[in-house]
């Protein structure tokens, strides 16, 4: 393979992976707290449609915004629900991904007609970092890419100063090893997690506005395609851990970004079966990674 | 001066039941202030109060002379207000420095927390490596990392909620000498207890609470441990179970035998079972003291068919019944009725299974008499696990442990949450049992308690067991629990 | 009766009126007519026979079966979200059979089509349960991630192997007479609801009454327990159920391939996976009551078809209203979990 190829592979990858590895670290910070949100597909969903709403409308900042509100407010739904009310986080999660895809198909075809039209919408354009970008294959890759990208690299060591060197971010991580022992602390249990789980909806919607406004350029029904919940794969293979999580993101890109890599050589293989790769792959890892690494303790139990 | 801490007119209710009706505290500076009540007298409920972790329906908390709101849960603690609950509440995946930044309200500076950590841990005596992971921490060094936690905001005043209870005899000795020596600092300590003994050895004054009332109070000196049993129950009592007398040699039979027997550790912390040789006949009740954590777990479960030896043999006579220390996450499923634990708990051999049917009916007719007969307070047969108060529950589970007809009978710590009068049935119905034959294996946290019921007792340490003389004495048997050699 | 059981009873009726209500008031604010949207469901669902005979119970009978196999699922503690895979599973399974049986008599031909179908559902679901046992990873997360393989998977089909013979379409040929479901004359009811009637009063059966069955409910309730008092190999049971909710679901797929499309095609499926979770929550897991809530769903589906063509309220609505009662009923039980932990922790 010659360089070139090798460097529009790696930048198609971390293109491909900033929505994964903006919506994971949100993930993490939830996580971290102890709850399991699986809506955060329909989060990004919602940050999707919110995004092509806004920069259709206005422009692509106030669609990046729009998208960031909506992710906050699927969270929202969500905190209420399960760290207030005391319900099964897991079918909540499940339940909000599916009224948000109906709720984004409705509003769609609402706006767009009924049956949809093949929307063009405007993107970030691509910014090269002085200097940076003229290393040798990475650095075109890495960093000849649209502001979002930046922004969810500037996010790692703001999530992981975020968690391991504040107070806050120490609350948070007590209440996801044991809620009981925590609040013996001191600690407001409620409050952290419901915390944790906005942030992680917040980060989820950015996600769904780098897939539409960075990297697609249109929208489309369910088009994250199941994106939030191999960001919940990607938490895991980073072990909670921000900078391991932006290392487990990369790899889902490539992964994807092998897709059409694939697609334009291996003639003659379905196409359908490198749709299936990732998934494929995130199960893959999970046999591998599970167990091996700590997952914070309370995660998932239901609050009392 | 104003006292350290002042509970006035405190009343609570959790559904029907009045935890708390009208309790007046006074704690003066400088004492230590037993607390003593039976189970569910809301001795616990009322020093949640005063740290601000229970809403009370009615009444105030001073501090110091300061009113605070009630049910804030840092208002205390901002005015020195320190307390170790009744079980470890420290993140075992986090450092000892971490936990105690984290009660404390510390910005997280690692280097600074730790600088901070080291200089309270040799200015209070309670000496710990603040980089050590909590998971890693023996009992002892866990409960010495409580009081530390209690004590890091400059605390004037100190609730410790049945601190020695986790504890193995030598350990809960240094844990309340270190009470005294803060006493001498000024330190105010509420001292929530159930053993008499160590509120008559070291407390200035006492408090008695029975269903939600203050019942006595006033300074210890005048006091014996019957009388103070006295008034938690109403009536008098002997307040601490006497050492059996060591029985001669057991002719029974041999049901349990145990030759090198090694079991992985179960869960994440602890020794597991290194090596035991032992044997138990019918007709006797061996009693294994250890110090949570020592092997005692794996050693009990594997008699009972729970888990597999890692190496050794073990033969135990079948069937054999097992009483698990926790009774709503193993032995109950709270939500199920009487009559669900039940059919759950006898498998495919009961009578009201044919085939592959349940007769309902049938084993609901079993759980009416055994209620009847175990003297169960409850609505009736149909009545959730989770509304039958500790007591009953456990009645529930033996009930339903002996109506397996066992050859081997083994109780992890099957007196663990119960009030003294509620434990005495526990072990009476384990005496009873031996009496029928039944081989008993049984473990008590409680030291007293497992010299109460056992005819000879074994030490676990390390995942080590060691046979004892009958007349091993209380100290000895104690040192042995840490390890040490006879002396 | 006690509180409780008035509550139970009313629960659903109050879950399905939060659910409407919603409904009503989002097709108010986004400026359609909110009565005609709701005369079109009702006449798309109930409104005629034709409606009841064609369009409802037809597809009632994929949510009934599908609903069972999860309640069975959630009652032991498998949260399986793959039925939607599993559907596809034994979808394609029962076509790829199907298609080779058209010399055999069809009282043969038929059961082995849908018994391959269960089995095809049954092998889709052993791979969260062997990843699960084997390497601990979350049966919510496998059963997931397997919806998006098995929809490549039928992508794939339609387009490759299981193509119609002069290869335009992305679809499966036509199902021989002999493979397909004898349906209700004149209308597009089929011999599947039979099916699902008696497998709901099976499994009634089986949970009320059987030893397994309530050991089953016990490793839901709490597997510690189980194992510890019960003796109950609880690995096994939790194995099983998800097993076997995916071989039900893959049973539907078969349904519906050899009595409702007779072929196979990329959007069989309109979510019936993911709307049968909310059918057997409403259900409380259990089978009898499936039937009610399985045919409730069906309406909306119907209905929401109806509502389309006639109201122009896109049909993905639906899932709206389905999210909306799934919560209702957790947020129903989550209050009485705490009442009752209120009262037990007196």
């Amino acid at each position: 393979m010659d360089l070139d190829l090798l460097t529009s592979f790696l930048a198609s990858a971390v293109r491909v992976a900033t929505p994964l590895l903006l919506a994971a670290l949100g993930e993490t910070v939830t996580e971290r707290g102890g709850v399991i949100n699986l809506g955060v597909e329909g989060a990004m969903l919602g940050g999707a449609l919110a995004a092509a709403l806004g920069a259709s409308g206005i422009g692509l900042w106030s669609g990046t915004v729009a998208a960031t509100l909506a992710g906050l407010v699927v969270a929202a739904v969500f905190a209420v629900i399960t760290v207030r009310a005391g319900a099964d986080q897991i079918i909540t999660g499940t339940a909000m991904t599916l009224g948000v895809v109906g709720l984004t198909g409705t509003i769609y075809r609402r706006v767009y007609g009924p049956e949809g039209v093949g929307l063009s919408l405007p993107t970030f354009p691509v910014q090269a970092v002085p200097g940076l970008s003229r290393i040798p294959v990475l650095g075109p890759a890495l960093f000849q890419q649209s502001i979002l990208t930046y922004l969810a690299y500037l996010a790692v060591p703001l999530v992981w100063w975020l968690l391991f060197r504040t107070r806050w971010g120490l609350q948070l991580r007590a209440a996801g090893e044991s809620a009981r022992d925590s609040r013996a602390a001191g600690v407001n249990v409620g409050r952290v997690r419901t915390v944790g789980v906005l942030v992680g909806g917040a980060l989820a919607g950015l996600a769904g506005a780098s897939l539409v406004l960075a990297q697609v350029g249109t929208f489309a029904e369910k088009m994250t395609a199941g994106r939030g919940f191999i960001a919940i794969a990607i938490v895991v293979l980073g072990a909670w851990n921000p900078v391991r999580v932006m290392g487990a993101a990369l790899f889902f890109g490539a992964a994807m970004a092998l897709q059409f890599l694939f697609q334009s050589f291996a003639v003659g293989v379905p196409y359908q079966l490198f749709l299936m790769l990732p998934y494929l792959l995130t199960l893959a890892v999970l046999a591998g990674a599970w167990g091996r690494t700590a997952a914070p303790a309370d995660l998932g139990r239901r609050e009392m | 001066m104003p006292p350290a801490l002042e509970l006035r007119g405190i009343s609570k209710r959790f559904g029907q039941v009045e935890a708390l009706a009208g309790v007046d505290f006074t704690l003066n500076e400088g004492e230590i202030h037993a607390l003593l009540g039976e189970n569910g007298a809301g001795k616990s409920t009322l020093m949640k109060v005063a740290f601000g972790l229970v809403q009370p329906d009615a009444g105030s908390v001073a501090i110091g002379g300061t009113a605070i709101r009630v049910g804030d849960p840092t208002a205390a603690r901002r005015l020195g207000v320190g307390m170790v609950h009744q079980h470890f509440t420290s993140i075992p995946a986090f450092t000892v420095a971490e936990n105690v930044a984290l009660t404390a309200g510390w910005r997280l500076r690692p280097r600074q927390v730790l600088e901070r950590v080291r200089r309270l841990a040799e200015g209070t005596g309670l000496l710990i490596d603040p980089t050590l992971l909590v998971a890693d921490l023996s009992a002892g060094l866990k409960q010495r990392l409580e009081v530390l936690k209690a004590l890091a905001a400059d605390a004037r005043v100190l609730l410790l909620d049945e601190p020695t209870s986790v504890l193995s005899p030598p350990d809960a000795e240094a844990l309340l000498r270190g009470v005294q020596e803060f006493r001498a600092r000024g330190v105010a300590t509420v001292l929530i207890t159930h053993k008499l003994r160590e509120a008559v050895a070291i407390a200035d004054r006492v408090t008695v609470l029975r269903r939600g009332r203050v019942v006595h109070t006033g300074p210890v000196r005048d006091e014996t441990a019957e009388r103070l049993a006295g008034y938690m129950l109403g009536e008098p009592m002997t307040g601490e179970p006497p050492r059996r007398a060591p029985a001669g040699p057991s002719t029974g039979e041999v049901r349990v035998r145990a030759e090198g027997l090694a079991v992985e550790r179960l869960g994440g912390s602890g020794t597991g079972l290194r090596s035991a040789s032992l044997s138990v006949r019918s007709g006797e009740v061996v009693g294994v003291a250890a110090v949570e954590g020592n092997g005692q777990r794996e050693l009990l479960r594997a008699i009972a068919g729970l888990r597999r030896p890692a190496s050794g043999r073990l033969e135990v006579a079948r069937p054999s019944g097992f009483i698990p220390e926790d009774r709503s996450t193993e032995a109950l499923i709270g939500e199920f009725t009487l009559t669900e634990n039940l059919v759950l708990s006898q498998g495919h051999l009961a009578p009201w299974i044919r085939g592959p049917w349940v007769d309902w009916g049938r084993a609901e007719r079993r759980t009416m008499e055994l209620i009847e007969s175990f003297a169960v307070r409850t609505s009736g047969p149909g009545a959730p696990a989770a509304s039958l108060s500790g007591g009953n529950q456990q009645r529930m589970v033996i009930a339903a442990t002996l109506e397996r007809r066992p050859s081997v009978l083994v109780a992890e710590n099957p007196t663990r949450g119960l009030d003294f009068r509620a434990a005495g049935e526990v072990m009476d119905r384990l005496r009873a049992a031996a009496t029928d034959g039944v081989a008993v294996v049984v473990h008590l946290s409680d030291l007293d308690e497992l010299l109460a019921v056992a005819d000879r007792v074994v030490v676990l340490a390390d995942g080590v067991l060691v046979d004892l003389p009958p007349d091993a004495s209380r100290e000895d048997i104690g040192r042995r629990m840490l390890g040490a050699t006879a002396g | 009766m006690s509180r409780a059981g008035i509550s139970r009873l009313w629960l659903p009726v109050l879950a399905v009126g939060a659910g409407l209500l919603t409904l009503m008031l989002g097709l108010a604010a986004g400026g359609y007519d909110p009565l005609l949207a709701l005369a079109a469901l009702w006449r798309g669902a109930l409104g005629s026979p034709d409606a009841i005979l064609s369009a409802l119970l037809p597809r009632a009978i994929p949510l009934i079966i599908i609903g069972l196999g999860i309640g069975l699922a959630f009652r032991a503690g498998a949260l399986n979200i793959g039925a939607e895979g599993q559907f596809y599973a034994g979808a394609i399974a029962a076509t790829w059979i199907g298609l080779s049986l058209s010399a055999w008599p069809r009282p043969l031909a038929v059961p082995v089509v849908l018994a391959v179908a269960l089995a095809a559902g049954l092998l889709w679901a052993s791979v969260p349960v062997f990843l699960r046992l084997r390497f601990g990873v979350l049966e919510v997360i496998s059963t997931l991630l397997l919806n998006f393989v098995a929809e490549a998977l039928v992508s794939w089909m339609v387009q490759g192997p299981l193509q119609e013979s002069k290869h335009i379409y992305p679809q499966s040929d036509p199902l021989p007479l002999a493979a397909r479901l004898p349906q209700l004359p004149g209308t597009r009811l089929h011999l599947g609801l039979v099916v699902a009637l008696g497998l709901a009063g099976l499994l009634w059966v089986f949970g009320t009454r059987t030893l397994l069955g309530f050991q089953l409910r016990a490793t839901g309730a709490n597997p510690l327990a189980a194992q510890v008092m019960g003796g109950v190999n609880t690995r096994r049971v939790f194995g099983l159920a998800l097993a076997v909710s995916g071989a039900l679901a893959g049973l539907a797929g078969g349904c519906e391939v050899s009595g409702t499309s007779f072929a196979l095609f990329q959007s069989l499926s309109p979510g019936y996976g993911f709307t049968a979770i909310a059918v057997a929550l409403l259900a409380r897991l259990n089978p009898l009551a499936t039937i009610g809530t399985g045919l409730l769903f069906a309406a909306l589906e119907a209905g929401s078809s109806a509502m389309q063509r006639e109201a122009q309220v896109p049909a993905v609505v639906v899932s709206v209203v389905e999210a909306v009662i799934i919560v209702a009923v957790l947020l129903a039980d989550s209050a009485q979990r705490r009442r009752l932990l209120a009262e037990a922790g007196a």
